[in-house]
């Protein structure tokens, strides 16, 4: 089988730095932080350790008319929102009854998510608790379940070619990607809209995250909290948010005129089989995932000028994918690590940050890593700081990494 | 027992609040399903709130017969205290 070219039409996204693309990346390039303290009054209640995150800059109900939002769970509005947004990016306008730009047996959805919709299962369970099944929701299970998000974009965009939803925590955005490239290389579908999705913000996630000691307690100062490969990182900030690409055949997308962001040229998924959350300490599923993604694409490390990391602002996490891509691809690469500015979208991150890494290549433009003020000097890369840097990219690739031992890089390359 | 333009009134507010169907539009010849595009899903939340907000029962094999708002309101009309 030849391979199929598959390029990149559409974007869309809606994240604590911005409710659409253009605010997020004129976020990161400006330097911005999207984490702030929690207005809840649930921090004081259990007396949380954690009191910050990354929530949404835009409210989804600002976007999503209020009957439709009240049937579906806020990560699947915001896998909505981010879906409809790369659509009418691509140039393809709300399909009809009577019009569908894409045929709809030719059209395919992979959305990830980490979770899918806890927050709804925890309201559900306190109506049950406090009132009995009368005040339980009809719509209980199609708000909470992981495939939601997806399963409403396909409904949304009249999507017939399959619906997937890669469960695979941090990576589940890249995988989806990953995935959506999958069903046009082997002839599914000619578009698929891809990405991920989270909004899991809520004081369970909190305080099992907390419990776990993966987060940031900098609580009296949330601008400078999540600060990946910088010497004072103490941990992630949890935040919200989507981001969603549409994937094309790139014969079609020539064929009808459409501005081509970027073209993805292969990527590597891979898994640790070694602990449900801590990393390989070689590191070699990351480092097998960077690899696969250079040969998939058939380049050589040496062609990859960025890397956009996974670095999550963790300890121990950091050093490893520091480590990892100076093993895969170099010491070369021009590094930057998106989580300083946005938190951790967690089932949203890989495909935000996916999105970055396209507008980098095609802007020539690399973000800095937000507060990254004293490099660890056990990170041996050129990670940029400060301001954004200038270079002209041949290809990129994203890293995403998850709990469960989950490793999944993509490459781009120029249109 | 309820007057029925009364019941009809609340009734339509339920269906807005659900539906989002215009309270204008719900009016008594109107089927649920075929007119008002109202699911499976949102017919049970619209009868959970009509047995709070006019005190009746309605239990699922009595859901299924209420087609239209008529046949809803007559039912109200009927069975409440």
């Amino acid at each position: 089988m030849s391979k199929i070219d598959v390029v990149v039409t559409g974007l869309g996204a809606t994240t604590p730095l911005g409710g659409d693309v253009a605010s997020t990346w004129d976020g990161l390039l400006a330097g911005r932080s999207g984490v702030r303290t929690i207005e809840a009054d649930w921090v004081e209640r259990f007396d949380l350790p954690v009191k910050i995150g990354a929530a949404l800059a835009e409210e989804p109900t600002e976007r999503i008319p209020r009957v439709q939002a009240r049937r579906l769970d806020r990560c699947e509005q915001v896998a909505l929102i981010a879906a409809r947004q790369a659509w009418a990016d691509a140039g393809f306008t709300e399909p009809t009854d009577e019009h569908t730009d894409v045929v709809p047996e030719r059209l395919g959805v992979s959305i990830g998510t980490g979770i899918g919709g806890p927050v709804t299962l925890l309201n559900q369970d306190d109506l049950l608790e406090e009132h009995g099944i009368r005040k339980v929701s009809p719509l209980t299970v199609p708000m909470l379940m992981p495939n939601g998000p997806a399963a409403h974009v396909g409904i949304d965009l009249r999507a017939r070619a399959g619906v997937h939803s890669p469960a695979s925590a941090c990576a589940s955005g890249a995988e989806g990607i990953a995935l959506g490239y999958q069903m046009i290389q082997t002839g599914r579908a000619d578009v698929v809209i891809a990405g991920g999705a989270e909004a899991c913000i809520h004081p369970i996630t909190i305080a099992g995250f907390a419990q776990a000691r993966t987060v940031s307690t900098r609580n009296d100062d949330p601008a400078h909290a999540s600060r990946p490969f910088d010497t004072n990182r103490d941990g992630f900030v949890l935040g919200e948010g989507a981001g969603v690409v549409i994937l094309e055949r790139a014969d079609l997308a020539a064929a009808r005129g459409a501005t081509v962001y970027a073209r993805l040229g292969g990527f590597g998924i891979t898994s640790d089989a070694h602990h449900i959350t801590g990393n390989h300490p070689e590191g070699i599923g990351q480092i097998a995932a960077m690899n696969e993604a250079v040969r998939m694409a058939g380049l050589s490390a040496a062609d990859v000028g960025h890397v956009n990391a996974h670095a999550t602002s963790t300890v121990v996490g950091d050093i490893g994918e520091a480590a990892a891509i100076r093993k895969a691809i170099g010491e070369h690469p021009v590094v930057t690590a998106p989580k300083g500015a946005l938190g951790h979208l967690v089932g949203g991150a890989g495909a935000v940050e996916g999105i970055a890494t396209i507008l980098a290549l095609y802007h020539g433009l690399v973000p800095a890593t937000l507060n990254l003020e004293e490099l660890d000097p056990k990170v041996e890369l050129d990670v940029v700081a400060g301001e954004p840097r200038k270079v002209e990219l041949s290809a990129a690739v994203s890293n995403s990494f998850g709990f469960g031992g989950h490793n999944t890089a993509l490459l781009f390359t120029p249109a | 027992m309820a007057e029925k333009a009364e019941i009809l009134s609340g009734l339509a507010e339920i269906v807005e609040e659900v539906a989002g169907v215009a309270q204008d539009d719900v009016s008594l010849e109107k089927s649920f399903v075929d007119d008002l595009d109202i699911d499976s899903l949102s017919m049970v939340e619209i009868a959970v709130q009509a047995e709070d907000k006019f005190g009746v029962k309605i239990p699922d094999d009595e859901l299924a017969n209420l087609k239209t708002v008529g046949d809803a309101v007559d039912y109200v009309s009927a069975n409440s205290k």
